[in-house]
């Protein structure tokens, strides 16, 4: 491993650290998985070892998928490290409160598109939250954050994953929520056809069904 | 000397029956609570309706006795409205119905969720805290903003205390008065020493518990593990992923106080993890005593305080109960 230079922490997260610094003559971004020292050592390791080796896979696997995410440049089991590409752009959670309410339903139906060569490809974010996608200045979005994904073609977790897309934006957002959720589905439903996106939409359903979502028991549109 | 107001209020939503009187700048002056234990299996709805119907009369009259007030002098009857199983709750409401007419004061209709917030901002003195509520019923990550406490994370499936339960149950073990199955849990996982893999299920700010229960079930079943190394195991699990979202949530809204209510709050090893993501995070620590962590009717009557003074009241025929009201559908004029 070369030497990393000026390290700069950007943000604490709740469960990594990530620094910006120049490793190579490379500006590139570090993302560091720090002990938790509330849970038993046994078990910190392992799920900071699992995630740090599934993460750099499935971002590998995105790619593939045609899904942008930043380029894996080295990984350190030890130190539960991955050194990654650094991308230079504006997070998705600032952006949809700025732009016009016609951009941001463009945005959000690219996202869907997005998500849909995720599932088509099988894979599942595991945590898509605005705050986990990059616009860089070639108007790309970027995926990051892909610790909590998995791989699966499972309909269960495709719901969960455009469930948990919903509550993102609910709880951030909640004043055009429903506008960006309809536009989320409607780039989706273009990628993994509209058989498929009914088929999971059914399951989100299901998921707020289950007794906690009670808007959907109640039988109300909301 | 001015004229004193005091609020009584009723919880009923599960378990226990319970009578709270609170006055008008939140002192609380009775707290009684009447659990039901089933003799076999989990809570039966009709039958914990049953013993709420038989104890009211005899909670309502030792409250209105520990408070040293008279019944006329109560300006409002609060109840649980919900969310809560439909008998008890229906069993409260009427108690609830039946007091505000013979008084001749208003009825206020009380959300379950908010009314554990509240009497834990009351008793620690938070204002603005991130919290998170944990019971038989409910697993909740949870803040205010733009007027609702808004849920960040909540279990996908089953709540931490009915976890817990339903394998203390399994494993053949039986509560008593004052010794909850959390309890018993609790004191068998401090004398286990060895982690047991377990399933973890964390999906964004969300978890999900029946994966871990049914795994914990069929390895008691299998009989080749000690039930104290079964309870660490389960616990630890378990509070991990509890405290892990709690973090995100705590990492996303930037709030600067964490607050654990709920049954349980009690909990002492929970109590110690939270504690410590929120000093890693520079927020202060707050638990509900535990007088007011379990379903009590002084929480029910405080939030009535706050919601009657706010010009909330429940006309008879708005007072059914909801049995699936949400946390964000209930609404907090009184927290800015």
């Amino acid at each position: 491993m070369g030497k990393v230079k000026t390290l700069t922490l950007i943000k604490k997260g709740a469960e990594a650290d990530l620094y910006l610094a120049e490793w190579h003559n490379k500006k590139v971004m570090i993302k560091k998985r720090l002990a938790k020292k509330y849970r038993p050592s046994k078990l910190d390791r392992q799920i900071r070892v699992y995630r740090t080796v599934h993460e750099p896979q499935l971002m590998h696997e995105a790619k593939k998928a045609g899904v942008p995410t930043p380029t894996i440049y080295m990984v350190d089991l030890k130190k539960a490290m991955i050194i990654m590409e650094f991308i230079d752009g504006k997070q998705i959670k600032q952006l949809l409160s700025e732009v016009s309410a016609n951009k941001r339903e463009k945005l959000c139906a690219k996202i869907g598109q997005l998500v849909g060569k995720l599932h088509s490809h099988g894979i599942v974010h595991g945590d898509l939250t605005t705050s986990n996608m990059i616009l860089n200045s070639e108007k790309k979005i970027f995926f990051v954050d892909f610790g909590l994904g998995e791989k699966t073609k499972e309909l269960e977790a495709r719901g969960v994953d455009l469930h948990l897309m919903k509550r993102a934006l609910q709880s951030t957002h909640f004043s055009f929520a429903d506008k960006c959720f309809k536009a989320v589905i409607k780039g989706y439903s273009g990628i993994v056809g509209d058989d498929v996106a009914k088929n999971v939409l059914d399951k989100v359903k299901e998921i707020e069904r289950r007794g906690r979502y009670v808007a959907e028991r109640k039988g109300e549109s909301k | 000397m001015v004229k004193k107001s005091y609020c009584l209020g009723i919880e009923s939503t599960a378990d226990d029956f319970s009578v709270g009187i609170s006055t008008f700048d939140g002192k609380i002056l009775a707290n009684v609570i009447s659990a039901y234990i089933p003799e076999k299996g989990g809570i039966h709805p009709r039958e914990a309706a049953r013993h709420h119907a038989e104890v009211a009369d005899k909670v309502l009259e030792e409250a209105i006795k520990k408070a040293k007030i008279k019944l006329k002098e109560i300006s409002a009857i609060a109840f649980s409205q919900g969310p809560g199983l439909g008998p008890c709750l229906r069993t409260g409401a009427t108690v609830a119905r039946a007091l505000a007419a013979y008084l001749g004061v208003p009825l206020v209709g009380v959300n379950h969720c908010v009314a554990h917030i509240e009497i834990g901002k009351l008793k620690t003195g938070a204002i603005d805290p991130l919290t998170l509520y944990v019971s038989g019923g409910n697993t909740i990550v949870s803040a205010f903003d733009s007027g609702r406490y808004r849920v960040f994370g909540e279990t996908l499936d089953i709540a931490v205390g009915n976890c817990l339960d339903v394998f203390a149950r399994e494993a053949g073990l039986s509560q008593k008065r004052g010794l909850p199955f959390g309890a018993i849990v609790e004191k068998l996982a401090a004398k286990g020493k060895k982690l047991i893999p377990l399933p973890y299920t964390v999906k964004g700010m969300d978890i999900s518990l029946s994966g871990l229960l049914t795994a914990a079930v069929n390895l008691l079943k299998q009989g080749t593990y000690k039930l104290e190394d079964l309870c660490y195991s389960l616990q630890e699990t378990a509070f991990s992923m509890i405290t892990e979202v709690t973090e995100r949530a705590l990492a996303h809204t930037e709030k600067k106080e964490v607050l654990l209510t709920g049954g349980v709050a009690a909990n002492k090893r929970l109590q110690s993890m939270i504690k410590y993501i929120a000093k890693e995070h520079g927020a202060k620590f707050c638990v509900v005593p535990s007088e007011f962590a379990v379903d009590n009717g002084a929480m029910i009557a405080w939030t009535g305080v706050l919601a009657y003074q706010h010009g909330i009241v429940t006309p008879i025929e708005e007072s059914f109960v909801k049995l699936r009201w949400r946390l964000e559908e209930a609404a907090v004029p009184w927290v800015k």
